[in-house]
């Protein structure tokens, strides 16, 4: 079964050519023009990724990502016309997995997505523990006891490549290439923004994590358990 | 900021930074001169106007008794029988006691001349002979005159007094030379001297007290609205533009008052006219980018899509989707650098700092651009050194690395380019070096000027937009940091940026030295 992709978006043109290039990948596209029926548009389609401009009319992007990171943990990727602007950080706390500048290439959109919808690989071993959090990778969940932590999939993975190495320090920049897969030095406010979101969500107290520890200087490693 | 140097608490700033402790310290020395002068000098007079009246009195009483003492002792020698010095001498004291009144005016003491041996030596009272200054002794003693000293009075009891000291010769007739003296104690006058010495000083320290405090006073009405208009003109240069002073009457101080509540109004239309100016420019700018960028990504996508599938294409239309896909990739670039532009000139360019390793950076940079450089069939040899760390703005950081790279790439016209990072104490530098055309000297002041072309026959083979450099020394100043550039014609041209390693830090000079062998 192909995966869908909702298209939030309310230029036509370009809610078209992104459509003819991604059905050209044999996606299943659906296009939404509104920020207010985003949210209907979401459930009814319950898409693989979502492509969300930031520029709506009606509801802003950032509050349709909110609204959908309520429900779900679905990628989302978020169009923006600048690169520098507080928009992009904006974008990212609330909960956007990646961001693409506008004018887009159709290369690296696709790249994008592919990357955003590549499942996590299934390593030898099924459970890793990190911090006093295990993990069940197969079945794509989180346990604190008898707790469980609902993550998005972006959040998950980055969770998972720090507990399988946790000998291993990580930089932003290598989480980039392995977590985000970008091939070329990227913007680092990625990691920082979503470390952050992470640790919301896992850590006790997250003033003072103790299950994704910040290296000074370095980057960011696994917690003793 | 001078607000805070105004409340600094080292004396010698807050001596030179404090008009009025100056104003109050300089009024208290000019004035404790000038009153101690006054007091010495009436004390001085005082004292001399004191001591002259008891002076002439107490000579003429010396000379008085003198006489009588004198006439006595004539007198003892009417006899035919030798006088008895003992009675003689005891009748004369006798006698200056009476003349000297109860409570006496003076005590008397009567001393033979040291050579005579075996005579008697009278005084009244218990004064003690330690009295007599030995100065004065000999003085009468061989000049056989009155004389006269002041001296202190030593009495048997202990007590001392102040005292004036008159002597007199006198000889009592057959038995030898012998000295009177009158010694009138000065207690009184004393007194009387320390009583007004007191009272001046007084008199004084008071003046002196309400000197100061009228002086403070004074001064503070001058100094306070001087002060309060400095910390105002801080605020208002800090951006606090709506701080104004309190206007009170209608003296010099209101004036000032006013005048820097005038300026201060006159300088907040302005800036608020040019904030709404540059708001207004950065707005557009913005709003041009959402408007152009629509309708471009579109543009950009249909021509790469067409481009994707010219190989179905007849030759004609294959080399048109070309053309076209190439030129929308530069009308982009275009606009995102006129854009990049016109927000350094909004001054809307926040930088986001971090910690930047240049060897790494320029590592990764490399490998993106290596695919041009394969196209111009060039090569760059780089050489990185460890720590290269930087508190910088990655993504510009980078964009200016990019433009270096891709301008030596557009000018080694097929020679190698030799990139390098490097560090000192203050800031880390990197290189890019070509070996081609090279610049002319009169040309190097122009390369970061907009639209400025090295050989303006020459077509843009990567489609430089004219802009790069432009950008890049905008964002190397915003950083802190520069860019140098050598260049000769047919030997190759080198530039090389050098940021501070801190975020306020200062370049004191470049790790590598444009130009240099």
């Amino acid at each position: 079964m192909s995966q869908r992709i909702l298209v939030i978006e309310d230029d036509q043109s370009i809610a078209e050519i992104v459509g003819i290039l991604l059905r050209g990948e044999g996606y299943e596209v659906s296009y939404c023009a509104d920020g207010l029926q985003a949210m209907s548009a979401f459930t009814a389609v319950l898409p693989d990724l979502v492509l969300l401009d930031l520029m709506l009319p009606g509801q802003d992007g950032i509050d349709v990502c909110r609204a959908i990171r309520k429900v779900s943990g679905v990628p989302i990727v978020m169009l923006t016309a600048r690169s520098d602007s507080q928009d992009v950080v904006t974008g990212l706390e609330s909960g956007a997995d990646d961001y693409i500048v506008k004018p887009i290439k159709n290369e690296e959109l696709l790249a994008r997505i592919r990357a955003r919808l590549r499942s996590i690989e299934i390593p030898k071993v099924n459970e890793v523990t990190i911090g006093d959090l295990v993990i069940d990778i197969a079945g794509h969940s989180v346990k604190r006891g008898n707790t469980s932590i609902s993550l998005t999939v972006l959040e998950f993975k980055l969770l998972v490549t720090l507990a399988e190495r946790p000998w291993q320090v990580f930089s932003r920049e290598v989480l980039l290439e392995e977590v985000w897969e970008y091939q070329h030095s990227a913007d680092t406010r990625l990691v920082n923004v979503h470390v952050q979101r992470l640790r919301a969500k896992i850590e006790l107290d997250p003033e003072n994590p103790q299950v994704v520890v910040t290296v000074r200087g370095v980057g960011y490693k696994a917690g003793l358990a | 900021m001078s607000t805070s140097a105004l409340f600094s608490f080292s004396p010698a700033t807050t001596w030179r930074k404090n008009l009025q402790l100056r104003l109050v310290t300089i009024t208290i020395v000019v004035s404790t001169t000038v009153l101690s002068i006054v007091g010495i000098l009436l004390v001085n007079q005082v004292t001399s106007g004191l001591l002259e009246t008891k002076q002439q009195s107490a000579l003429a009483e010396a000379t008085a008794a003198r006489l009588e003492v004198q006439r006595l002792l004539d007198a003892s020698d009417a006899g035919l029988v030798a006088p008895n010095s003992t009675r003689i001498v005891d009748s004369v004291i006798t006698a200056l006691a009476i003349r000297s009144g109860s409570p006496g005016i003076y005590d008397a003491l009567f001393l033979s001349d040291p050579d005579l041996v075996g005579v008697p030596e009278r005084g009244t009272e218990l004064i003690s002979q330690d009295s007599i200054p030995q100065a004065l002794r000999s003085a009468i003693t061989e000049r056989d005159r009155q004389a006269w000293a002041y001296g202190t009075l030593f009495y048997e009891s202990g007590v001392t007094k102040p005292g004036l000291i008159v002597g007199s010769p006198v000889t009592i007739p057959r038995v030898g030379a012998y000295e009177l003296y009158l010694l009138f104690p000065l207690d009184k006058e004393q007194n009387t001297i320390d009583l007004i010495r007191q009272a001046v000083a007084i008199t004084g320290i008071i003046l002196l007290v309400s000197l100061a405090i009228l002086a403070w006073f004074v001064t503070s009405r001058v100094t306070e609205p001087v002060r309060e208009a400095a910390l105002i003109a801080d605020q208002i240069a800090s951006g606090d533009l709506d701080q104004r002073m309190q206007v009170r009457g209608e003296d010099d101080i209101a004036r000032l008052a006013g005048s820097v509540n005038e300026m201060a109004t006159s300088l907040q239309r302005q800036i608020v006219r040019l904030e709404t100016l540059s708001q207004l420019q950065q707005q557009f700018v913005s709003d041009v980018s959402h408007e152009l960028r629509t309708p471009l990504t579109t543009v950009r996508m249909a021509s790469e899509m067409i481009y994707d599938a010219r190989a179905d294409f007849d030759p004609d239309m294959a080399r048109s989707a070309e053309l076209l896909r190439n030129q929308v990739d530069r009308f982009d670039v275009l606009l995102s650098d006129l854009l990049e532009m016109s927000k350094i000139d909004a001054g809307a360019s926040p930088l986001i700092f971090g910690a930047l390793d240049l060897t790494k950076l320029t590592e990764s940079l490399l490998q993106e651009a290596d695919h041009i450089a394969r196209e111009h069939s060039t090569s760059f040899s780089f050489s990185g050194t460890a720590n290269a760390l930087v508190f910088a703005d990655q993504r510009r950081v980078s964009r200016i690395i990019r433009n270096l790279l891709v301008n030596a790439v557009e000018h080694c016209e097929g020679s190698a380019i030799d990139v390098q990072v490097a560090t000192n104490e203050s800031c880390v530098s990197i290189s890019v070096r070509d070996h081609g055309q090279g610049i002319a000297a009169a040309d190097i002041p122009r390369v970061f000027g907009r639209f400025w072309r090295a050989d303006p026959a020459r077509p843009r083979t990567l489609g430089g937009t004219g802009l790069g450099l432009s950008i890049s020394a905008e964002d190397a100043a915003l950083h802190g940091g520069q860019i140098d550039v050598w260049g000769l014609p047919g030997k190759g041209a080198q530039f090389v940026l050098s940021l501070p390693k801190t975020q306020e830090g200062k370049i004191i000079q470049a790790a590598i030295l444009a130009g240099a062998p």
